[in-house]
């Protein structure tokens, strides 16, 4: 029992840490990639020019590292729980990375795009919802 | 429409790059060793396999596709519109994994690409 308890706690704690480090993650490279700027051209010189800005961009290494962050607590909790939890479960960030944007970029969230998130999140969730083993059962079948 | 392109290939070489690598895993097979040197082996393996490259050259054009969809548009915009890699994934789980897919799940996707449209018509 206390195992048990103790099991799900440990997921809701990873769970937390997919919310938080995938938006987390993109709203630093999103963040980087403003202070980076549009590529100036297509050459390959203005290429160049713009993979060593986003490459000398500490925002947007915060972000790589917070998204590997979030790949590895991913894969953690993929080991003892089942994807079609962690799935539904963390199609949460779409509403995270809305209020990250809001609050650490000052991004406008108009109400038509927090119902699209809305409706997003709602979608992920019914996907969860299914069996994640759909060949299998055809085979028995 | 440079962001339709951008979006096409975030979803389109995202998912792509991802189905390569499922199937270079597939045929490399399960680890079972997680020792260091296990891993490295591992590691060794999946670099002759063809599938693995294509699926890193496909992953590295997503990752710098969405990079370029970041200078543009916002972060509350680009990561929600991404989530059309389920109808991508789904559909390349029919046709490259011969996967089968219930009703259920189809209505999730669809209603996935409901939600994309919605945000897709909030844009500035």
């Amino acid at each position: 029992m206390k195992e048990s308890h103790g099991l799900h706690l440990k997921t809701y704690l990873f769970i937390f840490l997919i919310v938080i480090f995938a938006p987390l993650g993109n709203t630093l490279l999103g963040k980087g990639m403003k202070s980076v700027g549009q590529a100036r051209g297509f050459s390959p010189a203005a290429l160049l020019e713009t993979v060593i800005r986003i490459a000398t961009s500490g925002y947007i290494w915060l972000g790589i590292a917070s998204l590997l962050a979030f790949f590895v607590a991913y894969m953690l909790v993929l080991t003892w729980a089942d994807y079609s939890y962690v799935q539904p479960a963390s199609s949460f960030s779409y509403a995270v990375v809305a209020i990250l944007s809001y609050w650490l970029l000052g991004e406008v969230v108009t109400p038509l795009r927090w119902l699209g998130i809305l409706v997003i999140c709602f979608g992920v969730l019914i996907v969860g919802r299914t069996h994640p083993r759909t060949t299998q059962e055809s085979t028995h079948a | 429409m440079r962001e339709s392109i951008l979006l096409f290939l975030i979803i389109v070489a995202g998912t792509g790059g991802e189905l390569c690598v499922t199937r270079a895993m597939k045929t490399i097979g399960e680890v079972k060793d997680f020792q260091p040197v296990a891993l490295l082996r591992f590691i060794a393996r999946a670099t002759r396999v063809g599938w693995m490259w294509l699926g890193v050259a496909l992953m590295t054009v997503a990752f710098f596709s969405l990079l370029a969809m970041l200078s543009i548009e916002n972060v509350s915009f680009v990561v929600p519109v991404t989530a059309l890699h389920y109808a991508a994934g789904t559909i390349g789980a029919v046709l490259f994994l011969k996967e089968r897919i219930t009703r259920e799940r189809w209505v999730g996707v669809f209603v996935v690409c409901i939600g994309v449209t919605i945000v897709w018509l909030s844009r500035r």
